[in-house]
């Protein structure tokens, strides 16, 4: 599903990513852990195509295509969906109209029929009951007011109105209490899929205890330097990031 | 987008240049302004003598006023003596049917979901009484509007026909001293639209400059007068969301409403004259006056406008509201973009008792667009309770354009409440990114937030007028970003 080949990448002239190498199969979950200030966020953006970074080396392939070649909305029409760590508001614009335009957007690149006002809301009622959110939300404007936990509801939901193959989730679980993100959790478990991909970006082992990866990577100082199974994920719970990130950098890891 | 933008502009250039295929006709007056040519105009006209005689003063009285610059737009001197005041409608070179008008020109009209039988209109194949005879609507809808009394006529038919009723109401609310343009088109106005809604009648459809027969000469100095008798209601629309051909650099309109005892005159307005190239050349001059009366308690007037149009917007629609629980209101949305100017805005003068009025004005800059809400709310001794809600938004795209809010509040008495509200905005690159990263392209999401922005202001127009402005916003903001 994705492949990242040696990936640097840095924001008005600082380098954030060096040289990052991680292999995404089909169907699988990653996580990717690692403490403040690691690049995990700066990997997700450069992910999902936010041109405020600046790819200065490496090549991501996404489905075998050159994902860094494509502009932002057209990965995200071929399947590239990110979970925001802080959705945008845009005042005036009900998430009705937002979802539509985003879901008609990918369904034309997809070759399918744009949904009809019913055919929508039809679908928005079953695909909300996963993230426990009522109607009345898609009347509201787009994030504006919206508590922590109905933004993040609401980025699940977005995704599962949009059916991505690969699905990045940014810090979905800051700024959650443990129900909302156990509801979260759970939509999220829901969308798993043979055919998707999911790149779970943490800072906190918690959401994995929900989430349960294939793999865990650690990031630190803009590289991964420790890879492994889900117990990777308690190790570092239990001993902080400390026990790794004062080693030195392995530099085989995958 | 660069290309969309670039094909507007060419489309709009061409109309402009269109508009020099003249030939010159021997009932056109030579350039100049002057008694003679007033009285010529008038005798053209068939005028009667009353109508002479307040032509002439408006005129007497402008040539001792100067051209104001006190608005927030620049543009150099117009020599008011090149400008022919007088011509009859040219026989302008016009295509045969739609395959030879400019394919880029129907692109356009595509665009904005303009039926085909309006695109022969605008784009000059047929003139509108040969469509409207054709599909018989002019007539089914002067029928409809003959049962219920409803006067609606050209401005020279209604002096014609109802000189009496012209009479009792013209310059009523704008009188030819009120400011430099409302002289001059006082004094040179050609033609515009009459309306009557008699008493207690409710008019059974949106009146609209489409339907009018003739309206295809809107003119240079247009004059409109709308009154609403004791418990009447009539909506009436204005304007048209295509690029229009127009030869006139200058336009200085005249408006007036007069609202009787209970009667509702809602007014909407979309003004797309050519806005100039991304230079600023060329384009309208649009410098309007227009007001309203709501003379008789319980009165109330809305305007509503959408002005995209025109290199320069002049026009602050107003309310008067006289009669005790009268209101006012005015939904304004205004775009610049490129080279545009606009100072716009509104004056809300409270004079009876529990008056309110509501100004919601959106103001979108662009390119090097330059904008300045202007308002004023005044509240006279006598304005028990009146009351006012402002709401002054502005958008900015870009760093190049402008946004700029002149309120002014005036109050006289204690009891009166005035509120208002005053943000600017700027979208964000934060914002177009959350869009793209859902699959919406840019251009998509520009035009989707622009239009929640103007969202308060669209649900004011009627339905179809809605939808039409919110496409041409669109199309009006191609090419303004990237």
């Amino acid at each position: 599903m994705l492949q990242i080949r040696n990936l640097y990448a840095s924001i008005d002239g600082k380098e954030i990513l060096k040289g990052i190498n991680l292999q995404l199969p089909s169907g699988e979950i990653h996580a990717i852990m690692g403490p403040n200030g690691s690049g995990k966020s700066t990997l997700s953006q450069v992910l999902a195509g936010n041109e405020a970074f600046e790819v200065t080396a490496g090549e991501v392939l996404y489905q075998g295509k050159n994902l860094l070649e494509m502009p932002a909305d057209e990965r995200a029409r071929d399947g590239v969906f990110m979970a925001f760590q802080y959705p945008v508001e845009i005042p005036g614009v009900s998430c009705a109209q937002f979802l539509r335009s985003a879901v008609n957007a990918v369904r034309k690149h997809r070759g399918k029929d744009a949904l009809d006002a019913m055919d929508f809301l039809a679908l928005t009622k079953e695909k909300m009951k996963l993230f426990d959110l009522g109607p009345e939300l898609m009347r509201r404007s787009l994030n504006v007011g919206f508590s922590g936990g109905e933004k993040k509801r609401n980025e699940g939901f977005q995704m599962a109105m949009l059916e991505p193959a690969l699905a990045i989730l940014d810090e979905t679980d800051s700024g959650l209490d443990i129900d909302a993100l156990k509801v979260v959790a759970q939509g999220v478990n829901t969308l798993r899929d043979p055919q998707r991909s999911f790149l779970v970006i943490t800072h906190y082992q918690r959401l994995l205890d929900y989430i349960v990866p294939d793999r865990v990577h650690v990031l630190s100082e803009g590289r991964i330097v420790r890879s492994g199974g889900k117990e990777l994920a308690l190790k570092l719970e239990e001993s902080g990031y400390a026990w790794i990130t004062d080693q030195p950098h392995l530099e085989s890891a995958s | 987008m660069k290309n969309d933008e670039q094909t507007i502009q060419r489309l709009a250039k061409q109309e402009y240049e269109w508009g020099f295929v003249t030939d010159i006709e021997s009932d056109t007056v030579p350039p100049g302004l002057s008694e003679e040519v007033i009285r010529f105009i008038s005798a053209k006209k068939e005028e009667p003598e009353w109508l002479l005689e307040w032509r002439l003063k408006a005129y007497r009285h402008w040539l001792t006023l100067e051209e104001p610059h006190w608005p927030k737009v620049q543009y150099p001197s117009i020599d008011y003596q090149a400008i022919s005041y007088f011509s009859t409608p040219k026989q302008e070179k016009s295509p045969e049917s739609l395959d030879d008008v400019d394919p880029k020109l129907l692109e356009t009209y595509a665009k904005l979901g303009i039926p085909i039988s309006e695109q022969k209109l605008l784009a000059g194949v047929v003139a509108v009484d040969a469509i409207f005879d054709s599909v018989s609507v002019a007539t089914t809808f002067k029928t409809k509007l003959a049962e219920e009394g409803v006067i609606f006529l050209s401005f020279s038919e209604a002096v014609e026909t109802y000189p009496e009723l012209v009479r009792k109401y013209l310059g009523r609310i704008v009188p030819h001293t009120d400011n430099f343009f409302a002289a001059l088109n006082s004094a040179v106005f050609t033609d515009g639209s009459f309306v009557y809604v008699p008493k207690g009648v409710r008019c059974p459809m949106e009146l609209s400059t489409y339907f009018r027969i003739n309206a295809a000469q809107t003119g240079q100095f247009e004059r409109t007068l709308i009154v609403a008798d004791e418990g009447a209601e009539l909506s009436y629309l204005e304007g048209c969301t295509a690029p229009m051909r127009d030869e006139n650099q200058l336009h200085a309109a005249v408006v007036e409403l007069y609202a009787h005892e209970d009667a509702k005159i809602k007014y909407s307005t979309v003004q797309n004259w050519y806005p100039g190239d991304k230079d600023g050349v060329g384009g309208i001059y649009n410098f309007v006056t227009k007001r309203g009366l709501c003379a008789g308690d319980r009165a109330k007037i809305s305007w509503t406008q959408v002005e995209t149009g025109s290199a320069i917007t002049w026009k602050y629609p107003s309310c008067i509201l006289k009669g005790d629980d009268s209101i006012g209101e005015f939904y304004s949305v205004a775009l610049t973009n490129n080279r545009q100017q606009a100072d716009t805005g509104t004056k809300m003068i409270h004079l009876g008792r529990n008056t309110r009025s509501t100004i919601i004005s959106k103001g979108i800059s662009a390119g090097r667009g330059d904008q300045t809400y202007r308002g004023l709310v005044r509240v006279g001794k006598n304005a028990e309770a009146a009351r006012n809600f402002t709401q002054c938004d502005s958008m900015l795209l870009g760093d190049r354009c402008g946004a700029h809010t002149i309120p002014v509040i005036e109050s006289r008495n204690p009891s009166a409440k005035v509120e208002h509200e005053a943000t600017t905005t700027r979208i964000g690159e934060d914002q177009l990114f959350y869009c793209n990263q859902r699959g919406i392209s840019t251009e998509d999401a520009i035009s989707m937030i622009v239009n929640g922005f103007c969202k308060e202001v669209f649900r004011e127009l009627p339905m179809e007028f809605a939808v039409e402005a919110q496409k041409l916003l669109s199309v009006s903001l191609e090419g303004s970003v990237g």
